[in-house]
Protein backbone atom coordinates (compact mmCIF):
# COMPACT_ATOMS: atom_id res chain seq x y z
CA UNK A 1 0.00 0.00 0.00
CA UNK A 2 2.46 2.49 0.87
CA UNK A 3 6.24 3.18 1.96
CA UNK A 4 5.91 3.00 5.65
CA UNK A 5 3.60 -0.29 6.03
CA UNK A 6 5.70 -2.77 4.02
CA UNK A 7 5.71 -6.48 3.79
CA UNK A 8 8.28 -6.78 6.30
CA UNK A 9 7.59 -4.06 8.73
CA UNK A 10 3.94 -6.20 8.67
CA UNK A 11 5.86 -9.51 9.21
CA UNK A 12 7.80 -8.53 12.29
CA UNK A 13 4.74 -6.65 13.90
CA UNK A 14 3.03 -9.86 13.10
CA UNK A 15 5.95 -12.20 14.23
CA UNK A 16 8.10 -9.87 16.36
CA UNK A 17 11.35 -11.62 17.03
CA UNK A 18 13.03 -12.39 20.08
CA UNK A 19 10.47 -11.24 22.16
CA UNK A 20 9.02 -12.30 25.59
CA UNK A 21 11.03 -12.81 28.87
CA UNK A 22 15.11 -13.67 29.47
CA UNK A 23 15.57 -15.21 32.67
CA UNK A 24 18.47 -14.66 34.22
CA UNK A 25 19.17 -11.50 32.89
CA UNK A 26 21.54 -8.45 34.04
CA UNK A 27 20.22 -5.67 32.31
CA UNK A 28 17.01 -4.51 31.94
CA UNK A 29 14.78 -1.25 31.17
CA UNK A 30 11.60 -0.05 30.51
CA UNK A 31 10.40 3.38 27.76
CA UNK A 32 7.43 4.41 27.39
CA UNK A 33 5.95 6.97 23.94
CA UNK A 34 3.79 9.69 25.73
CA UNK A 35 2.40 9.80 22.41
CA UNK A 36 0.86 6.65 21.90
CA UNK A 37 0.93 4.61 24.47
CA UNK A 38 3.54 2.03 23.09
CA UNK A 39 5.48 0.50 26.08
CA UNK A 40 8.82 -1.61 25.09
CA UNK A 41 10.94 -3.44 27.98
CA UNK A 42 14.27 -5.09 26.95
CA UNK A 43 16.34 -7.78 28.92
CA UNK A 44 19.63 -8.81 27.90
CA UNK A 45 22.04 -11.08 29.36
CA UNK A 46 25.70 -10.04 28.94
CA UNK A 47 28.72 -12.35 28.96
CA UNK A 48 32.61 -11.09 28.59
CA UNK A 49 31.10 -7.58 27.83
CA UNK A 50 28.66 -8.67 24.62
CA UNK A 51 25.02 -8.43 24.36
CA UNK A 52 24.70 -12.98 24.61
CA UNK A 53 21.22 -12.56 24.52
CA UNK A 54 18.37 -10.19 24.87
CA UNK A 55 14.62 -10.13 24.66
CA UNK A 56 12.09 -7.20 23.67
CA UNK A 57 8.59 -6.85 25.73
CA UNK A 58 5.63 -4.50 25.43
CA UNK A 59 2.59 -3.21 23.03
CA UNK A 60 2.63 -0.61 20.75
CA UNK A 61 2.58 0.15 17.10
CA UNK A 62 3.65 -1.39 13.94
CA UNK A 63 6.65 0.56 13.69
CA UNK A 64 7.88 0.29 17.00
CA UNK A 65 6.99 -2.97 17.23
CA UNK A 66 8.63 -3.99 14.17
CA UNK A 67 11.42 -1.77 14.93
CA UNK A 68 12.51 -3.42 17.95
CA UNK A 69 12.21 -7.14 16.14
CA UNK A 70 14.81 -6.04 13.33
CA UNK A 71 16.93 -4.01 15.71
CA UNK A 72 16.86 -7.54 17.83
CA UNK A 73 18.46 -9.47 15.46
CA UNK A 74 21.56 -7.21 14.81
CA UNK A 75 22.18 -6.34 18.46
CA UNK A 76 22.59 -10.36 19.88
CA UNK A 77 26.56 -10.88 19.69
CA UNK A 78 27.22 -6.93 19.48
CA UNK A 79 29.85 -5.63 22.15
CA UNK A 80 28.09 -3.50 24.73
CA UNK A 81 29.83 -0.53 24.62
CA UNK A 82 29.29 -0.83 20.56
CA UNK A 83 25.67 -0.99 21.05
CA UNK A 84 25.34 2.03 23.91
CA UNK A 85 26.71 4.52 20.93
CA UNK A 86 24.63 3.07 18.37
CA UNK A 87 22.75 5.95 17.25
CA UNK A 88 19.25 7.28 15.52
CA UNK A 89 20.79 6.96 11.86
CA UNK A 90 21.71 3.53 12.66
CA UNK A 91 18.18 2.14 13.73
CA UNK A 92 16.54 4.71 10.59
CA UNK A 93 18.53 2.92 7.96
CA UNK A 94 18.44 -0.70 9.96
CA UNK A 95 14.11 0.13 9.05
CA UNK A 96 15.35 1.61 5.71
CA UNK A 97 11.80 3.41 5.33
CA UNK A 98 10.86 6.86 5.36
CA UNK A 99 9.86 7.98 8.77
CA UNK A 100 7.62 10.96 9.54
CA UNK A 101 8.69 13.63 12.18
CA UNK A 102 5.61 12.03 14.31
CA UNK A 103 6.64 8.36 13.78
CA UNK A 104 10.20 8.81 14.32
CA UNK A 105 9.67 8.19 18.33
CA UNK A 106 8.28 5.14 17.46
CA UNK A 107 10.84 3.90 15.50
CA UNK A 108 13.30 4.84 18.18
CA UNK A 109 11.71 3.54 20.82
CA UNK A 110 13.78 -0.02 21.07
CA UNK A 111 17.14 2.16 20.74
CA UNK A 112 16.16 4.27 23.96
CA UNK A 113 15.21 0.86 25.87
CA UNK A 114 18.61 -0.31 25.21
CA UNK A 115 20.19 3.05 25.68
CA UNK A 116 18.56 2.95 29.61
CA UNK A 117 19.73 -0.64 29.47
CA UNK A 118 23.09 -0.11 29.45
CA UNK A 119 23.66 3.64 31.22
CA UNK A 120 21.14 3.00 33.53
CA UNK A 121 19.82 6.65 32.85
CA UNK A 122 16.56 7.04 30.89
CA UNK A 123 12.98 8.30 31.62
CA UNK A 124 11.62 5.30 33.64
CA UNK A 125 13.39 3.90 36.72
CA UNK A 126 14.15 0.18 36.17
CA UNK A 127 10.81 -1.94 36.54
CA UNK A 128 8.34 1.34 36.43
CA UNK A 129 7.05 -0.13 33.14
CA UNK A 130 3.35 -0.31 33.82
CA UNK A 131 3.65 3.62 35.20
CA UNK A 132 1.97 5.95 34.14
CA UNK A 133 3.24 9.09 32.15
CA UNK A 134 1.64 12.84 31.86
CA UNK A 135 1.18 14.42 28.85
CA UNK B 1 -25.03 32.08 9.15
CA UNK B 2 -27.11 28.95 8.65
CA UNK B 3 -30.92 29.01 9.02
CA UNK B 4 -31.85 25.68 6.76
CA UNK B 5 -34.73 24.13 7.55
CA UNK B 6 -33.56 20.56 6.38
CA UNK B 7 -33.30 18.06 9.47
CA UNK B 8 -29.73 16.97 8.15
CA UNK B 9 -27.38 20.36 8.93
CA UNK B 10 -25.20 20.82 6.27
CA UNK B 11 -23.17 23.69 6.79
CA UNK B 12 -19.88 23.09 5.21
CA UNK B 13 -19.52 25.97 3.20
CA UNK B 14 -19.51 28.29 6.40
CA UNK B 15 -16.22 26.58 7.37
CA UNK B 16 -13.15 27.35 5.23
CA UNK B 17 -10.72 24.93 6.10
CA UNK B 18 -13.01 22.06 5.01
CA UNK B 19 -12.60 23.25 1.05
CA UNK B 20 -9.46 22.17 1.47
CA UNK B 21 -7.59 19.49 0.00
CA UNK B 22 -4.54 17.19 1.12
CA UNK B 23 -2.80 15.17 -1.24
CA UNK B 24 -5.93 15.57 -3.68
CA UNK B 25 -8.58 14.21 -0.75
CA UNK B 26 -11.10 16.33 0.80
CA UNK B 27 -10.52 16.90 4.46
CA UNK B 28 -12.84 13.98 6.82
CA UNK B 29 -12.30 16.03 9.64
CA UNK B 30 -13.28 13.62 12.60
CA UNK B 31 -11.39 15.04 15.74
CA UNK B 32 -13.88 17.88 17.36
CA UNK B 33 -13.37 16.51 20.33
CA UNK B 34 -9.88 17.56 20.48
CA UNK B 35 -10.58 21.38 18.33
CA UNK B 36 -13.66 21.84 16.26
CA UNK B 37 -13.54 24.07 13.27
CA UNK B 38 -14.20 27.21 12.81
CA UNK B 39 -17.02 29.37 10.81
CA UNK B 40 -16.67 32.17 8.48
CA UNK B 41 -18.36 34.35 10.97
CA UNK B 42 -15.79 33.68 13.77
CA UNK B 43 -13.22 34.35 11.63
CA UNK B 44 -14.60 37.52 10.41
CA UNK B 45 -15.25 39.21 13.85
CA UNK B 46 -12.03 38.21 15.30
CA UNK B 47 -10.67 39.95 11.99
CA UNK B 48 -12.35 42.77 11.88
CA UNK B 49 -11.88 43.70 15.63
CA UNK B 50 -8.15 43.86 15.49
CA UNK B 51 -8.71 45.74 12.21
CA UNK B 52 -11.25 48.46 13.39
CA UNK B 53 -11.78 47.99 17.36
CA UNK B 54 -8.46 46.73 18.81
CA UNK B 55 -7.79 48.55 22.42
CA UNK B 56 -7.01 47.74 25.80
CA UNK B 57 -10.31 47.10 27.79
CA UNK B 58 -11.22 48.66 31.02
CA UNK B 59 -8.88 51.54 31.55
CA UNK B 60 -9.38 53.77 27.97
CA UNK B 61 -11.99 56.56 27.71
CA UNK B 62 -11.32 57.83 24.62
CA UNK B 63 -13.99 56.27 21.84
CA UNK B 64 -12.29 53.55 20.33
CA UNK B 65 -11.65 51.65 24.18
CA UNK B 66 -15.22 52.24 25.14
CA UNK B 67 -15.61 50.21 21.78
CA UNK B 68 -13.18 47.17 22.72
CA UNK B 69 -14.98 47.57 26.09
CA UNK B 70 -18.30 47.12 24.82
CA UNK B 71 -17.25 44.36 22.36
CA UNK B 72 -15.72 42.53 25.37
CA UNK B 73 -18.26 42.49 28.01
CA UNK B 74 -21.22 42.93 25.12
CA UNK B 75 -19.29 38.37 24.20
CA UNK B 76 -19.68 37.62 27.87
CA UNK B 77 -23.21 38.57 28.44
CA UNK B 78 -24.14 36.34 25.00
CA UNK B 79 -21.95 33.67 26.17
CA UNK B 80 -23.44 33.62 29.42
CA UNK B 81 -26.22 33.87 28.45
CA UNK B 82 -25.60 31.01 26.18
CA UNK B 83 -26.01 28.46 28.99
CA UNK B 84 -28.39 30.13 31.15
CA UNK B 85 -25.46 31.39 32.99
CA UNK B 86 -24.96 35.55 34.09
CA UNK B 87 -22.00 37.50 32.64
CA UNK B 88 -21.28 38.63 36.66
CA UNK B 89 -20.63 35.16 37.27
CA UNK B 90 -19.36 33.77 34.00
CA UNK B 91 -15.10 34.07 33.93
CA UNK B 92 -12.67 33.69 30.94
CA UNK B 93 -10.01 31.56 31.72
CA UNK B 94 -7.33 30.56 28.47
CA UNK B 95 -9.00 26.97 28.62
CA UNK B 96 -10.83 24.53 30.28
CA UNK B 97 -7.55 22.77 32.23
CA UNK B 98 -6.97 27.14 33.94
CA UNK B 99 -10.72 27.12 34.73
CA UNK B 100 -10.21 23.82 37.17
CA UNK B 101 -6.70 25.02 38.60
CA UNK B 102 -8.31 28.06 39.49
CA UNK B 103 -11.27 26.52 41.24
CA UNK B 104 -8.61 23.76 43.11
CA UNK B 105 -6.09 26.53 43.84
CA UNK B 106 -8.47 29.08 44.86
CA UNK B 107 -11.52 27.04 46.55
CA UNK B 108 -9.51 23.64 47.01
CA UNK B 109 -6.54 25.55 49.43
CA UNK B 110 -9.09 27.68 51.47
CA UNK B 111 -11.82 25.01 52.16
CA UNK B 112 -10.12 21.65 51.82
CA UNK B 113 -8.36 20.32 54.96
CA UNK B 114 -6.89 16.82 55.95
CA UNK B 115 -9.25 14.00 55.79
CA UNK B 116 -11.53 15.98 53.20
CA UNK B 117 -12.09 14.45 50.12
CA UNK B 118 -12.41 15.21 46.25
CA UNK B 119 -14.69 12.61 44.05
CA UNK B 120 -13.55 11.88 40.77
CA UNK B 121 -14.60 9.30 38.31
CA UNK B 122 -12.66 7.09 36.08
CA UNK B 123 -13.35 8.45 32.92
CA UNK B 124 -11.78 12.29 33.97
CA UNK B 125 -9.85 14.01 31.75
CA UNK B 126 -6.49 14.47 33.08
CA UNK B 127 -7.38 18.23 33.16
CA UNK B 128 -9.98 17.13 35.94
CA UNK B 129 -7.55 15.12 37.78
CA UNK B 130 -3.86 16.23 38.04
CA UNK B 131 -4.92 19.61 39.48
CA UNK B 132 -6.63 17.98 42.08
CA UNK B 133 -3.53 15.67 42.97
CA UNK B 134 -1.44 19.15 43.38
CA UNK B 135 -3.74 20.51 45.92
CA UNK B 136 -4.35 17.15 47.55
CA UNK B 137 -0.92 17.03 48.20
CA UNK B 138 -0.74 20.88 49.37
CA UNK B 139 -3.77 20.35 51.89
CA UNK B 140 -3.74 16.21 53.06
CA UNK B 141 -7.21 16.02 51.57
CA UNK B 142 -7.76 12.68 49.06
CA UNK B 143 -9.16 11.76 46.14
CA UNK B 144 -11.00 8.77 45.97
CA UNK B 145 -12.81 7.69 42.36
CA UNK B 146 -16.35 6.83 40.97
CA UNK B 147 -15.95 3.58 38.82
CA UNK B 148 -17.86 3.08 34.99
CA UNK B 149 -19.68 -0.43 34.52
CA UNK B 150 -18.51 -2.32 30.74
CA UNK B 151 -20.27 0.64 28.65
CA UNK B 152 -18.64 2.98 30.32
CA UNK B 153 -21.25 4.37 32.82
CA UNK B 154 -21.22 5.66 36.06
CA UNK B 155 -23.42 4.17 39.11
CA UNK B 156 -25.38 6.33 41.52
CA UNK B 157 -25.38 3.93 44.11
CA UNK B 158 -21.54 4.41 44.22
CA UNK B 159 -22.04 8.29 44.02
CA UNK B 160 -24.60 7.56 47.19
CA UNK B 161 -22.44 5.07 49.08
CA UNK B 162 -19.23 7.17 48.86
CA UNK B 163 -21.27 10.68 49.98
CA UNK B 164 -22.62 8.69 52.91
CA UNK B 165 -19.26 8.27 54.03
CA UNK B 166 -19.82 12.38 54.52
CA UNK B 167 -16.32 13.57 54.16
CA UNK B 168 -16.52 14.02 50.65
CA UNK B 169 -15.99 18.00 49.83
CA UNK B 170 -16.15 18.48 46.21
CA UNK B 171 -17.34 15.94 42.95
CA UNK B 172 -15.64 17.00 40.01
CA UNK B 173 -16.59 15.21 36.90
CA UNK B 174 -17.26 15.30 32.95
CA UNK B 175 -20.33 16.20 31.68
CA UNK B 176 -19.55 14.25 28.70
CA UNK B 177 -16.64 12.06 28.06
CA UNK B 178 -14.11 12.91 25.89
CA UNK B 179 -13.12 8.69 25.26
CA UNK B 180 -16.30 7.33 25.97
CA UNK B 181 -19.10 9.79 24.65
CA UNK B 182 -21.18 9.09 28.31
CA UNK B 183 -23.53 11.84 28.85
CA UNK B 184 -22.78 11.88 32.90
CA UNK B 185 -26.55 12.63 34.46
CA UNK B 186 -24.84 15.74 36.13
CA UNK B 187 -28.10 17.37 37.67
CA UNK B 188 -28.58 14.21 39.41
CA UNK B 189 -25.26 14.08 40.93
CA UNK B 190 -25.56 18.11 41.76
CA UNK B 191 -28.59 16.93 43.75
CA UNK B 192 -27.33 14.49 45.63
CA UNK B 193 -24.04 16.13 45.98
CA UNK B 194 -26.06 19.03 47.69
CA UNK B 195 -27.65 17.38 50.17
CA UNK B 196 -24.63 15.38 51.01
CA UNK B 197 -23.20 19.08 51.82
CA UNK B 198 -20.19 18.74 48.71
CA UNK B 199 -20.36 20.84 46.46
CA UNK B 200 -19.67 19.83 42.21
CA UNK B 201 -17.65 20.82 39.31
CA UNK B 202 -18.55 19.98 35.81
CA UNK B 203 -16.17 19.70 33.29
CA UNK B 204 -18.05 20.84 29.92
CA UNK B 205 -15.62 20.80 27.45
CA UNK B 206 -17.37 18.41 25.10
CA UNK B 207 -21.37 19.02 26.78
CA UNK B 208 -21.12 22.57 26.01
CA UNK B 209 -20.21 22.72 21.84
CA UNK B 210 -22.99 19.50 20.89
CA UNK B 211 -26.26 19.85 23.10
CA UNK B 212 -28.33 22.57 25.01
CA UNK B 213 -26.95 23.58 28.69
CA UNK B 214 -29.63 24.97 31.25
CA UNK B 215 -27.10 26.31 34.17
CA UNK B 216 -29.97 26.85 36.38
CA UNK B 217 -31.24 22.98 35.75
CA UNK B 218 -28.03 21.37 36.38
CA UNK B 219 -26.80 23.81 39.69
CA UNK B 220 -23.55 23.00 39.79
CA UNK B 221 -21.37 24.88 41.43
CA UNK B 222 -18.44 25.60 39.03
CA UNK B 223 -19.29 24.53 35.23
CA UNK B 224 -16.15 25.03 33.20
CA UNK B 225 -15.98 24.92 29.24
CA UNK B 226 -13.71 26.16 26.22
CA UNK B 227 -14.22 28.13 22.98
CA UNK B 228 -12.01 26.14 20.83
CA UNK B 229 -14.13 23.10 21.06
CA UNK B 230 -17.51 25.08 20.57
CA UNK B 231 -16.35 26.45 16.91
CA UNK B 232 -14.12 29.58 18.66
CA UNK B 233 -10.94 30.57 18.92
CA UNK B 234 -8.06 28.91 21.49
CA UNK B 235 -7.08 30.54 24.24
CA UNK B 236 -10.43 31.45 25.84
CA UNK B 237 -11.87 28.97 28.40
CA UNK B 238 -15.28 29.58 30.43
CA UNK B 239 -16.00 28.98 34.00
CA UNK B 240 -19.05 30.07 35.48
CA UNK B 241 -19.53 29.52 39.39
CA UNK B 242 -21.54 29.53 41.81
CA UNK B 243 -21.86 33.67 42.94
CA UNK B 244 -21.58 33.02 47.06
CA UNK B 245 -18.82 30.63 46.17
CA UNK B 246 -17.06 33.15 43.57
CA UNK B 247 -17.11 36.02 46.20
CA UNK B 248 -15.77 33.97 49.19
CA UNK B 249 -12.66 32.52 47.13
CA UNK B 250 -9.73 34.14 47.12
CA UNK B 251 -7.91 35.45 43.83
CA UNK B 252 -6.34 32.87 41.51
CA UNK B 253 -3.79 35.02 39.86
CA UNK B 254 -3.26 38.34 40.67
CA UNK B 255 -1.78 41.41 39.18
CA UNK B 256 -3.18 44.18 36.71
CA UNK B 257 -6.52 44.51 35.79
CA UNK B 258 -8.00 42.31 39.12
CA UNK B 259 -7.73 44.83 41.53
CA UNK B 260 -9.11 47.79 43.11
CA UNK B 261 -6.81 49.68 45.08
CA UNK B 262 -3.00 48.65 45.49
CA UNK B 263 -1.12 49.51 48.16
CA UNK B 264 2.70 49.21 49.50
CA UNK B 265 1.52 46.69 51.99
CA UNK B 266 -2.04 44.98 50.46
CA UNK B 267 -4.67 45.35 47.57
CA UNK B 268 -8.57 44.98 47.25
CA UNK B 269 -10.12 42.78 44.56
CA UNK B 270 -12.55 43.93 42.35
CA UNK B 271 -15.87 42.55 42.22
CA UNK B 272 -17.07 39.50 40.11
CA UNK B 273 -16.11 38.47 37.33
CA UNK B 274 -12.96 40.47 37.54
CA UNK B 275 -11.66 39.24 40.42
CA UNK B 276 -10.92 36.36 38.66
CA UNK B 277 -9.10 37.93 35.49
CA UNK B 278 -5.56 39.17 35.87
CA UNK B 279 -3.38 41.33 33.34
CA UNK B 280 -4.79 42.40 29.86
CA UNK B 281 -7.83 39.78 28.99
CA UNK B 282 -8.26 37.17 25.49
CA UNK B 283 -9.98 40.39 24.00
CA UNK B 284 -10.11 39.08 20.65
CA UNK B 285 -11.05 35.73 21.56
CA UNK B 286 -13.73 36.70 23.77
CA UNK B 287 -15.49 38.23 20.83
CA UNK B 288 -14.42 34.96 18.67
CA UNK B 289 -16.02 33.11 21.32
CA UNK B 290 -19.10 35.60 21.11
CA UNK B 291 -19.23 34.94 17.59
CA UNK B 292 -18.95 31.51 18.06
CA UNK B 293 -22.31 31.31 20.34
CA UNK B 294 -24.30 33.44 18.13
CA UNK B 295 -23.75 30.71 15.18
CA UNK B 296 -24.57 27.74 17.60
CA UNK B 297 -27.59 29.90 18.63
CA UNK B 298 -29.30 30.15 15.58
CA UNK B 299 -28.36 26.74 14.58
CA UNK B 300 -30.01 25.67 17.84
CA UNK B 301 -28.49 23.55 19.99
CA UNK B 302 -31.54 21.05 19.85
CA UNK B 303 -30.59 20.80 16.37
CA UNK B 304 -27.34 20.39 16.96
CA UNK B 305 -27.74 17.59 19.61
CA UNK B 306 -30.01 16.03 16.97
CA UNK B 307 -27.68 16.05 14.12
CA UNK B 308 -24.78 14.94 16.14
CA UNK B 309 -26.68 11.97 17.31
CA UNK B 310 -28.05 10.46 14.29
CA UNK B 311 -24.54 10.63 13.15
CA UNK B 312 -23.31 8.99 16.47
CA UNK B 313 -26.14 6.03 15.87
CA UNK B 314 -25.32 6.01 12.03
CA UNK B 315 -21.64 5.31 13.00
CA UNK B 316 -22.15 3.08 15.89
CA UNK B 317 -24.53 1.12 13.28
CA UNK B 318 -21.45 1.15 10.44
CA UNK B 319 -18.49 0.03 12.44
CA UNK B 320 -20.42 -2.85 14.46
CA UNK B 321 -21.04 -4.42 10.52
CA UNK B 322 -17.30 -4.70 10.65
CA UNK B 323 -15.26 -7.32 12.01
CA UNK B 324 -12.20 -7.03 14.28
CA UNK B 325 -13.36 -3.78 15.58
CA UNK B 326 -13.96 -3.03 19.35
CA UNK B 327 -16.35 0.10 20.65
CA UNK B 328 -15.79 1.56 23.84
CA UNK B 329 -18.93 3.22 25.91
CA UNK B 330 -22.42 3.64 25.97
CA UNK B 331 -23.81 1.38 23.05
CA UNK B 332 -27.50 3.62 21.89
CA UNK B 333 -26.38 7.19 20.71
CA UNK B 334 -29.32 8.19 23.21
CA UNK B 335 -26.58 7.53 25.49
CA UNK B 336 -23.49 9.31 24.41
CA UNK B 337 -21.98 12.42 22.58
CA UNK B 338 -20.71 12.73 19.55
CA UNK B 339 -17.62 10.26 19.65
CA UNK B 340 -17.05 6.66 18.84
CA UNK B 341 -13.68 5.34 20.17
CA UNK B 342 -12.42 2.28 18.62
CA UNK B 343 -9.92 -0.45 18.59
CA UNK B 344 -9.05 -2.77 15.35
CA UNK B 345 -8.13 -6.28 16.41
CA UNK B 346 -4.43 -7.01 15.95
CA UNK B 347 -3.69 -3.24 14.96
CA UNK B 348 -2.33 -0.41 17.21
CA UNK B 349 -4.89 2.66 17.46
CA UNK B 350 -1.60 4.68 16.22
CA UNK B 351 -1.22 2.65 13.38
CA UNK B 352 -4.95 2.95 12.32
CA UNK B 353 -4.79 6.96 12.70
CA UNK B 354 -1.82 6.79 10.02
CA UNK B 355 -3.47 4.65 7.40
CA UNK B 356 -7.10 6.53 8.05
CA UNK B 357 -4.94 9.89 7.81
CA UNK B 358 -3.42 8.59 4.42
CA UNK B 359 -7.12 8.50 2.86
CA UNK B 360 -8.25 11.86 4.55
CA UNK B 361 -9.96 10.91 7.20
CA UNK B 362 -8.56 12.67 10.32
CA UNK B 363 -9.11 10.72 13.39
CA UNK B 364 -7.23 11.00 16.93
CA UNK B 365 -4.99 7.83 18.59
CA UNK B 366 -4.05 8.38 21.59
CA UNK B 367 -4.57 7.76 25.58
CA UNK B 368 -6.80 11.61 24.85
CA UNK B 369 -5.46 12.65 28.03
CA UNK B 370 -7.31 9.87 29.59
CA UNK B 371 -4.60 7.37 31.30
CA UNK B 372 -6.60 5.98 34.14
CA UNK B 373 -9.33 5.24 32.10
CA UNK B 374 -7.10 3.74 29.21
CA UNK B 375 -5.85 1.67 31.98
CA UNK B 376 -9.49 0.93 33.44
CA UNK B 377 -10.44 0.01 29.92
CA UNK B 378 -7.23 -2.40 29.26
CA UNK B 379 -5.73 -1.02 26.46
CA UNK B 380 -2.70 1.81 25.92
CA UNK B 381 -4.86 3.89 23.36
CA UNK B 382 -7.72 4.07 21.39
CA UNK B 383 -8.68 5.44 17.93
CA UNK B 384 -11.32 7.96 18.44
CA UNK B 385 -13.59 9.62 16.00
CA UNK B 386 -15.27 12.35 16.89
CA UNK B 387 -17.83 14.95 15.08
CA UNK B 388 -18.92 18.57 14.81
CA UNK B 389 -22.14 20.23 13.58
CA UNK B 390 -19.92 19.91 9.82
CA UNK B 391 -20.17 16.56 9.90
CA UNK B 392 -22.34 14.60 7.69
CA UNK B 393 -23.23 10.93 6.78
CA UNK B 394 -20.23 11.29 3.79
CA UNK B 395 -17.60 11.70 6.64
CA UNK B 396 -18.97 8.58 8.28
CA UNK B 397 -18.89 6.45 4.83
CA UNK B 398 -15.23 7.84 4.35
CA UNK B 399 -14.13 6.73 8.03
CA UNK B 400 -15.70 2.96 7.44
CA UNK B 401 -14.38 2.61 3.90
CA UNK B 402 -11.01 3.69 5.20
CA UNK B 403 -11.28 1.54 8.31
CA UNK B 404 -12.02 -1.18 5.85
CA UNK B 405 -8.47 -0.55 4.01
CA UNK B 406 -6.78 -0.57 6.80
CA UNK B 407 -8.05 -4.21 7.88
CA UNK B 408 -6.65 -5.00 4.57
CA UNK B 409 -3.52 -3.37 5.09
CA UNK B 410 -3.04 -5.38 8.37
CA UNK B 411 -4.52 -8.66 6.96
Amino acid sequence: MDDLYRDFILEHYKRPRNFGELEPHDLAAHEYNPLCGDQLGVQIRVEDGRIADLRFNGQGCAISQAAASIASEELIGMALDEAAALDADWMLDLLGIEISATRRKCALLSLKALRHAITGKGTWPVGAGDSQSAS
Amino acid sequence: MATRAATELDIRADFPILAREIDGRRIVYLDSSATSQKPEAVLAAMDVYYRRHNANIHRGVYPLAQEADALFEGARERIAAFTGGSARTTVFTRNVTEAINLVAHSWGRANLRSGDVVLLTAMEHHSNIVPWQLVAAATGARLRWLEIDEHGQLSLGQLDAELARGDVRLVALAHVSNVLGTINPVSEVVRRAHSAGALVLVDAAQAVPQMPVDLGEIAADFYAWTGHKALGPTGIGVLHGDAEQLERMPPFLAGGDMVERVGRESSSWKELPWKFEAGTSMIAEAVGLGAAVDYLAALGMERVREHERALTAYALEALRSLDGVRIFGPPSAEERGGVVSFALEGIHPHDVAELLGREGVCVRASHHCAQPLMAKLGVPATARASFGPYNVRADVDALVRAVEGTQRVFA
